[in-house]
């Protein structure tokens, strides 16, 4: 079984500034790490293999300092890595990573599953998984919280649903995203941290995945950013203040004078 | 301060930091609540390979010689004193078997261990036996292909959760000192039992028992050196493992500062924060000067005793442990004195770590002890300059 995991290297921070004249993400003096989700995914795969055998690869597309992220991932046990960096990728927008992600996927050649985090922490769109299950044209399931079962081409999944869960069935090749709740990812081990420095990355551009070049980067992207701002903080209220009564009073006072009763 | 580590020893610690702070933080009162032995800690180490850091590659360590050994337990001990023991008591246990051991015991017991997947304790310590090794009562009568031990051994780190233990008897009670031998003695063993464990003040995720020998036959080839040699090993272990104890010391003391710190200055009284009073900077002032300066102590005797391996250095072994050992008591102390009445309270973590640093003063030597070894050590050394 040939596992690929995608993931993304975010800045790590909950609390995400945003430059007000030039409306991109501040990213100076954030160190990066991968994205929290996909180190479920990357779990996930590492188990899968323990489970049923056969190799994992973990790609990331992003500039040449993501390959840390890339080392991370093998010294917790991933076979191969590959970082797929090219300037033409830059501005890249969801459509536009989907097409590169399954792009490199399509140059790996075999492949029978492709795990994601469910979304990253500094988009928060949740679009790029699904986008590149349908780049490839392949089913996919998001929200995985369980895989029961992984044989002889295809799967058995719990999908993770506000009021339960869906048990789906997939046939392989296939990709799933995943939630937190499907496991508790390791932490790397010395051996895996020392083979993880001297490891060697191959570093593939839009050559190399035989991207069109209409398809990647800004010119790929059509979703056009026209500003990104923080939303302004909401107003503090208004305490009432008396005994139960009057409070009442003032309130259906004031709420007849907006017009809202 | 700069200690220029290596790239490996820099992995070392930051793998340390990373467990400490994700695994052993979230549990460490748990632990010292109900004195559970860390089990699950345990095999977190030994999945992120920092059980046999110390022990030689070609038995399945990384051969990051003692300092590798202090580096790691300095890190775990700034979170849990405690905890880290399971680790620091093992490298006591397993350093018999290195310094002592021949090729095919080496190979028998030591990768076992490096791979955490077993355990090891020391067993020197007797009721009527502390301080004094050379008063020990537990015999190893030899018999044919045997040597039959009895005996009983107190205040053992890790008994009862160890797979290998090293074990000091009498071979020949004639001949004091050198009659003492060291053996390897496996859980398990027929007349091989463990006592009460004790109660402790203190380092209580950590097990502590009576070794129990009643006609415990154990194979020859279980000897670790010569016959009568035992008192040497335990000498020579005792230099290698006492940086470890300092380390622990180090690492609580460490633990504390920061603890304080970060409490002084979100601590309000008076309208400002309590570290912005003089009486408190210069405590802190103090405390971590006397930390950089243990921390120097220990990083350089464990550099010198990897520099020079076979080489005595029980003086400066025992210079770190008796100087990082004080400080720990003094900067714990210290640090509860900062968080005023909240330090003696259990909510917090530093009354935790002053109860855990103060058996740092006692065991493999305490101060008193240590102090005898460096003052023999100066004597020595002057007489053989004449």
């Amino acid at each position: 079984m040939h596992i690929v995991v995608c993931i993304k290297q975010v800045p790590n921070t909950t609390n995400v500034q945003i430059d007000a004249t030039t409306g991109t993400l501040k990213r100076e003096g954030v160190e990066a790490i991968i994205n929290p989700f996909d180190e479920y995914a990357i779990e996930e795969a590492i188990r899968l293999k323990e489970r049923f055998g056969g190799k994992t690869t973990v790609i990331t597309m992003g500039p040449p300092q993501a390959e840390q992220a890339l080392r991370d991932t093998l010294a917790r046990g991933i076979d191969n890595a590959i970082l797929v960096s090219d300037r033409a990728f830059a501005g890249a927008d969801t459509w536009a990573t989907s097409y590169a992600l399954a792009q490199a996927i399509r140059t790996l050649g075999d492949y029978d599953l492709i795990i994601c985090g469910k979304q990253a922490t500094d988009g928060d769109t949740a679009q790029v998984g699904p986008g590149v299950a349908e780049m490839l044209n392949i089913p996919h399931v998001a929200y995985v919280k369980k895989i029961e079962e992984a044989s002889n081409g295809s799967m058995k999944v719990e999908r993770m649903m506000e009021d339960g869960y869906d048990l789906i069935e997939t046939p392989l090749p296939a990709l799933i995203t995943v939630v937190k709740e499907i496991n508790t990812p390791r932490l790397p081990s010395l051996r895996g941290l020392m083979n993880a420095k001297k490891a060697q990355i191959p570093h593939w551009n839009a050559e190399t995945i035989k991207a069109e070049k209409l398809n990647i980067g800004l010119t790929g992207s059509p979703t056009q950013v026209l500003k990104i701002f923080s939303p302004p903080l909401r107003p503090g209220g208004e305490m009432l203040q008396g005994s139960l009564e009057q409070v009442a009073e003032q309130l259906v006072a004031k709420l007849k004078n907006a017009q809202l009763i | 301060m700069e200690y220029f580590l290596s790239e490996e020893q820099q992995m070392m610690v930051d793998l340390a930091r990373k467990i400490a702070q994700e695994k052993i933080k979230p549990v460490r009162e748990h632990y010292d609540e109900t004195e559970e032995f860390p089990w699950p800690i345990v095999k977190e180490l030994a999945a992120a390979d920092l059980c046999g850091t110390y022990i030689p590659q070609e038995f399945g360590g990384f051969g990051g010689g003692i300092f590798s050994l202090v580096l790691v337990t300095e890190e775990l001990c700034k979170v849990d004193g405690g905890i880290a023991l399971a680790l620091a008591a093992t490298a006591l246990g397993t350093f018999p078997i290195m310094i002592a051991g021949n090729d095919e015991q080496k190979r028998k017991y030591l990768p076992d261990i490096a791979a955490g997947r077993k355990l090891a304790a020391f067993g020197l310590t007797e009721p009527e036996a502390g301080s004094d090794a050379t008063g020990l009562r537990t015999t190893a009568v030899k018999d044919g292909d045997f040597y039959v031990l009895n005996g009983t051994k107190c205040f053992i780190t890790n008994a009862g959760d160890a797979e290998t233990y090293t074990v000091f008897a009498k071979t020949n009670p004639g001949r004091g000192a050198r009659g003492i031998s060291c053996f390897v003695v496996e859980k398990g063993t027929p007349g091989f039992e463990f006592g009460k464990k004790e109660k402790k003040m203190g380092i209580r995720a950590s097990s502590t028992r009576e070794l129990i020998f009643n006609n415990c036959r154990i194979p020859k080839e279980n000897l670790l050196g010569k016959e009568g040699h035992g008192l040497i090993t335990a000498q020579a272990t005792l230099d290698c493992s006492r940086p470890g104890v300092a380390a622990q010391a180090l690492g609580i003391a460490a633990g504390a500062l920061e603890e304080a710190v970060a409490y002084a200055k979100t601590r309000v009284q008076f309208g400002q924060t309590i570290a912005s009073f003089q009486g408190i900077q210069h405590m802190l002032a103090d405390m971590a000067t006397e930390v950089e300066a243990a921390r120097c102590l220990v990083y350089a005797t464990a550099r010198m005793m990897d520099a020079h391996p076979g080489k005595r250095t029980t003086k400066e072994s025992a210079m770190a442990k008796l100087f990082a050992s004080e400080t720990a008591m003094k900067v714990t102390t210290n640090a509860v004195q900062i968080f005023g009445g909240y330090g003696y309270s259990r909510e917090y973590p530093v009354e935790k770590m002053m109860r855990d640093a103060k058996i740092t003063t006692l065991y493999e030597g305490t101060s008193q002890i240590q102090k005898n070894e460096i003052a023999l050590a100066l004597i020595k050394e002057a007489a053989t300059k004449k």
